[in-house]
């Protein structure tokens, strides 16, 4: 009895090989992490992370209750920031329309070159933060709503690009193909064809780039670039931690309430 | 007479608005709205074109890059940035795993369910940037705010979407394992796990991609990385500088973008 057991071998999910491998990544993976941490925390100055909680105390003591009456110097920066969201996203959509019909491979007028420049263009558009390009243009163009809106619309371009173009490529062949067997001229296969079905798609993108730009703009005033961002800078740089409660409390709202209308809207196109 | 019944002219129907009164309403609308954004913008024509001049020199620096003048605060921030992202990412998908499971719906009680939930709605509702600046007061400047900020982010955005893959997973397969009198521990480790592993291997790529980008932005608050480097770059208009640190921004994400996409489709 006992020597059949012993012959009979115990099942295992994996080879022994495996295994090894598995443990040999795991470890290479702990490693690493330990690596990256010591290099990381190597200017941390760890008095201050250990009076994290004093400081975290006095913080929220000093924030609550939020300072009501501040209310009224923050609809007009409020309203900037709407628009500095919504002409971005205008703005964005301009530049980023005739990018995805270049970008996309069956409308593309050049295969070779023009299509890679306009990849290009959209995942540069998409790999620099809108703060990032705010600080460049808000060094170029003085502060104001303006620097916001044109940062704004530079990084939308890249989201409205990529996702468009998608939605270009995955168009009905066929639909296309009726059209063109009409006799139908370029621009009207375009027409006719191509923009019908991409427009609930674009609809929808657009309004969700609006959502995520009411968020973006409400912070880029932290480099000057207008909204309600500068407010909260302003406040912070006197340590008024009760006025950037309120500011946070509000662009809270704003940001539920942007993202309340895009739900709906996107609910009600597609 | 009979041709008459036939129309020479087509005009396209409307492709979304289908009522003429609410077309029209929300053109004027639309105009209206525009004509009053508009009219907020102010602009300093002067201060844009001694701007004009800088724009200029920042295409250039852009086009002749200076990697080499600030060579060591660039190769620090970008190693600030790259370990952050990398031990964020970590500390974020160990945390964000306990927090997945309990606010999958399906395995876990109600009350674990909504504290789990609300957890995940707190870290996913607030910008990174505002995080960053509240623990760049509480923990001081440095990479160590940052690591802190990324982390916390990470365990909305891979929490929520780890719950919503559990909550989809083949109920079958979870009920063979239960009726073999498995206990909880077990259901998850031999009915969920290898279900929803693959796509929490992919989120774990998705969002180390995410937090390098972002590492680069919550730099400007002081919480370390590369871009506390470019902001310095920036504010001391050395815009050769500030280019060469874009430019490898822009080559870290796309190579971070096409490798993270490529491991993904390797591991499906």
């Amino acid at each position: 009895m006992s020597a059949t057991e012993a012959q009979a071998p115990i099942w295992r999910h994996r080879t022994p090989k495996t295994r090894l491998a598995i443990w040999a990544g795991w470890l290479a993976c702990v490693a690493l992490f330990v690596w990256c941490w010591e290099m990381m925390t190597e200017r941390t100055i760890w008095a201050f992370v250990y009076d994290a909680p004093v400081a975290a105390n006095d913080l929220l003591g000093r924030a609550f209750p939020p300072k009501w009456g501040y209310i009224d110097s923050l609809l007009w920066p409020l309203w900037d920031t709407m628009n500095i969201a919504t002409l971005g996203t205008l703005l964005g959509i301009v530049m980023a329309v005739p990018l995805a019909f270049l970008a996309a491979s069956n409308t593309t007028p050049s295969r070779h070159i023009l299509r890679p420049i306009a990849l290009f263009l959209i995942v540069a558009s998409r790999s620099i933060n809108s703060l990032i390009w705010a600080l460049l243009l808000v060094s170029i163009l003085g502060p104001g709503i303006l620097a916001g809106i044109i940062a704004i619309g530079l990084r939308s371009v890249g989201f409205i690009g990529k996702l468009l173009y998608e939605a270009i490529e995955e168009t009905d062949v066929r639909q296309i193909e009726a059209v063109t067997a009409t006799g139908a001229s370029q621009a009207q296969i375009l027409n006719y064809a191509i923009v019908p079905q991409v427009l609930p798609t674009f609809y929808g993108i657009s309004v969700f780039r609006w959502d995520i730009n009411i968020r973006e703009s409400a912070i880029l005033g932290l480099v000057g670039a207008g909204g309600i961002g500068l407010q909260l800078q302003a406040s912070m740089s006197v340590l008024a931690w009760n006025q950037v409660s309120l500011i946070l409390l509000v662009i809270l709202g704003t940001v539920v309430v942007s993202e309340w209308v895009s739900a709906k809207v996107r609910h009600a196109i597609i | 007479m009979s041709h008459m019944a036939y129309p020479t002219q087509w005009r396209r129907p409307p492709m979304m608005v289908k009522s003429r009164f609410w077309r029209i309403a929300l053109t004027l609308g639309a105009i209206v709205y525009l004509l009053l954004a508009f009219s907020t913008i102010e602009v300093n024509y002067a201060r844009v074109i001694e701007g004009l001049s800088r724009a200029q020199r920042f295409v250039a620096g852009f086009l002749q890059p200076d990697f080499t003048s600030r060579s060591r605060d660039i190769w620090i921030g970008i190693g600030e940035s790259l370990t952050m992202t990398f031990t964020s990412t970590v500390v974020g998908v160990l945390i964000s795993i306990p927090i997945g499971l309990g606010a999958a719906r399906n395995i876990a009680p109600r009350l674990v369910y909504l504290v789990c939930r609300s957890i995940i709605a707190v870290s996913r509702s607030l910008q990174e940037i505002i995080i960053a600046i509240f623990f760049v007061a509480l923990f001081g400047f440095g990479a160590f705010a940052g690591f802190l900020t990324l982390s916390f982010a990470t365990i909305g955005f891979i929490g929520k979407l780890l719950a919503e893959e559990i909550e989809d997973i083949d109920e079958k397969q979870a009920e063979a394992i239960r009726a073999t009198g498995a206990s909880w521990v077990q259901l998850v480790n031999y009915g969920i796990q290898p279900q929803v592993m693959p796509r929490l291997i992919g989120l774990s790529l998705y969002r180390l991609d995410i937090n390098f980008r972002e590492s680069a932005v919550i730099g400007i608050v002081g919480a370390g990385g590369i871009g506390g480097t470019l902001n310095t770059a920036l504010g001391r208009y050395e815009y050769d500088t500030a280019g060469a640190i874009l430019l490898i921004i822009i080559a870290i994400v796309m190579v971070a973008e096409y490798s993270s996409g490529y491991l993904r489709r390797f591991l499906k």
